[in-house]
């Protein structure tokens, strides 16, 4: 019977990308609201 | 309260998002802006009364974080990640209770100092962790995060103007853009508070480091090294001079070019606003993961010299060449961000990571005062050079000078910074007593 110390951790790929996709949906929201913007600085 | 430690094949690239999550939420600050003009007519404000919460927070911010810091290392990342979420939330419920009823002082109260203390605390909380994670590039990770408070800007100021469209600009429909603020910034922050976890020391986490390296100095004992007072002035300049150019970035391109074949439109300023906003933001991740490879007292050689530089390109040629005058501002800005993320992993360097979350929370300070000294200068000179009858680039001409005069300085203070006398650092049996206080993980 394998011992606590012999066993995997878990895969924490998937939290990993959930976190980060949490946190780069809106920041991308952002920075496209913000591409929006400073294309005026050329075209108004 | 004892920090959360890691389980065993806990991954660091937990704990940068885990930052974010709350740096993304409290760089809302910097779009309180969207709410000023309609406080204004929904309460009868005047401008410099609707600026009162903001002014108030960004107050409590220095302050939280300078008299916060030791708690925050005697509790770890999770307990302040917790005190800045349900500050910076409560704040905003108080205000949509005080725009509800319409009473001014509860949206200040709530904003102002119970958001305020979220922010100082957010601000500070994760950036011990992220060091002790990274200590190959503490730079990169203290960048990420900080690089967070300018995103949080981007994302709120559309996000909270689409609000205000739909509720209504009126105090109900301020009060529910409120409630649903602090309901939304509390269920995002919560990612960071359930997520965040300090490194196991007895055994290395994926390039954690297995004990505390270097000298060690408390927080107390920084504030008696001229290491930390030579950093004061260099974050000080650096960051005045950043707000130099962002406090009037719009007046100011406007007024550069009022008098040439190529003037620029309010929309237009807008943009350049918007352009300075994103090599802020660049700025903290770009240069800070550079000085990982550089070295922190050479990039803040480039921050305070290529950027008196710079100052003087404006300054001398600015008015000829639109171009110009947006690539030097630009620089300038994204040296003003990276001095910002830098620090930390400069501070850690010199003092280690015994109480750099700490430290860090004290150096805050120079940004206060910045804060205060950037658009002084600016605007005092400026108001005064139209009194004299002057227009267009020569307006802001001494301001220029004064700037790069300021990042002379910095630039010299930091010439002056050296490695901590050995008589500062903590001895080691406190280190060891450290070790052993981290040694119980918790289940995953």
């Amino acid at each position: 019977m394998p011992n606590d110390s012999s066993q995997s951790p878990p895969d924490r790929r998937p939290l990993i990308a959930f976190a980060w996709l949490w946190v780069g949906a809106p920041l991308a929201y952002g920075l496209y609201e913000l591409v929006q913007k400073a294309t005026k600085l050329f075209t108004g | 309260m004892s920090p959360p430690v890691a389980p065993a094949g806990w991954s660091r690239w937990l704990v940068p998002p885990a930052a974010l999550s709350v740096h993304l939420s409290i760089g809302q600050a910097y779009a309180w802006s969207v709410f000023k003009p309609p406080l204004e007519s929904a309460l009868g404000l005047s401008g410099t009364e609707s600026a009162l919460p903001f002014q108030l927070a960004i107050v409590m911010l220095g302050l939280s974080a300078a008299f916060g810091g030791t708690l925050v290392e005697r509790n770890g990342p999770r307990w302040a990640m917790t005190v800045a979420l349900v500050c910076f939330s409560s704040g905003f419920l108080i205000s949509a209770l005080g725009a509800a009823t319409e009473q001014y002082w509860l949206i200040v109260l709530g904003y102002g100092f119970v958001g305020g203390i979220g922010l100082g605390i957010g601000y500070i909380s994760p950036v011990s962790t992220l060091i002790k994670w990274f200590p190959d590039r503490p730079g990169m990770a203290t960048g990420i995060a900080i690089m967070g408070f300018g995103g949080g800007a981007l994302i709120a100021s559309p996000w909270s103007t689409q609000m205000l469209q739909s509720f209504g600009s009126d105090s109900s429909g301020i009060a529910v853009a409120f409630l649903v603020h602090g309901l939304t910034y509390a269920v995002f922050m919560s990612l960071g508070v359930l997520l965040v976890r300090v490194p196991r020391t007895d055994r290395p986490v994926q390039g954690a480091p297995s004990t505390l390296q270097g000298p060690q100095v408390s927080a107390g004992s920084a504030l008696r090294t001229p290491q930390f007072w030579c950093l004061w002035v260099v974050l000080c300049m650096n960051v005045t001079a950043g707000i130099g150019i962002l406090e009037k970035a719009a007046p100011m391109i406007t007024d550069f070019f009022a008098n040439t074949s190529t003037p620029v439109s309010v929309s237009a300023a807008a943009g350049f606003v918007a352009l300075l906003s994103a090599a802020n933001m660049a700025g903290r991740i770009g240069w800070s993961s550079t000085s990982d490879l550089i070295g922190r007292k050479n990039i803040y050689r480039v921050y305070l010299g290529v950027g008196a530089l710079m100052y003087a390109l404006i300054a001398l040629f600015g008015d000829s060449s639109k171009p110009l005058f947006v690539l030097c501002a630009m620089v300038i800005l994204s040296f003003y961000g990276g001095g910002f993320a830098t620090v930390p992993a400069y501070l850690k360097d010199l003092f280690g990571t015994y109480q750099v979350g700490a430290i860090h929370g004290r150096l805050l300070t120079a940004w206060s005062t910045a804060g205060v000294l950037g658009p002084l200068i600016v605007n005092w000179i400026a108001d005064h050079q139209k009194e004299d009858g002057k227009s267009g680039a020569s307006l802001y001409s001494l301001s220029f000078v004064i700037m790069i005069g300021l990042l002379v300085i910095g630039f010299v203070a930091n010439e002056f910074v050296r490695p901590v006398h050995a008589r500062h650092h903590v001895p080691a049996p406190r280190e060891e007593a450290l070790d052993a206080e981290r040694q119980q993980p918790e289940s995953a």
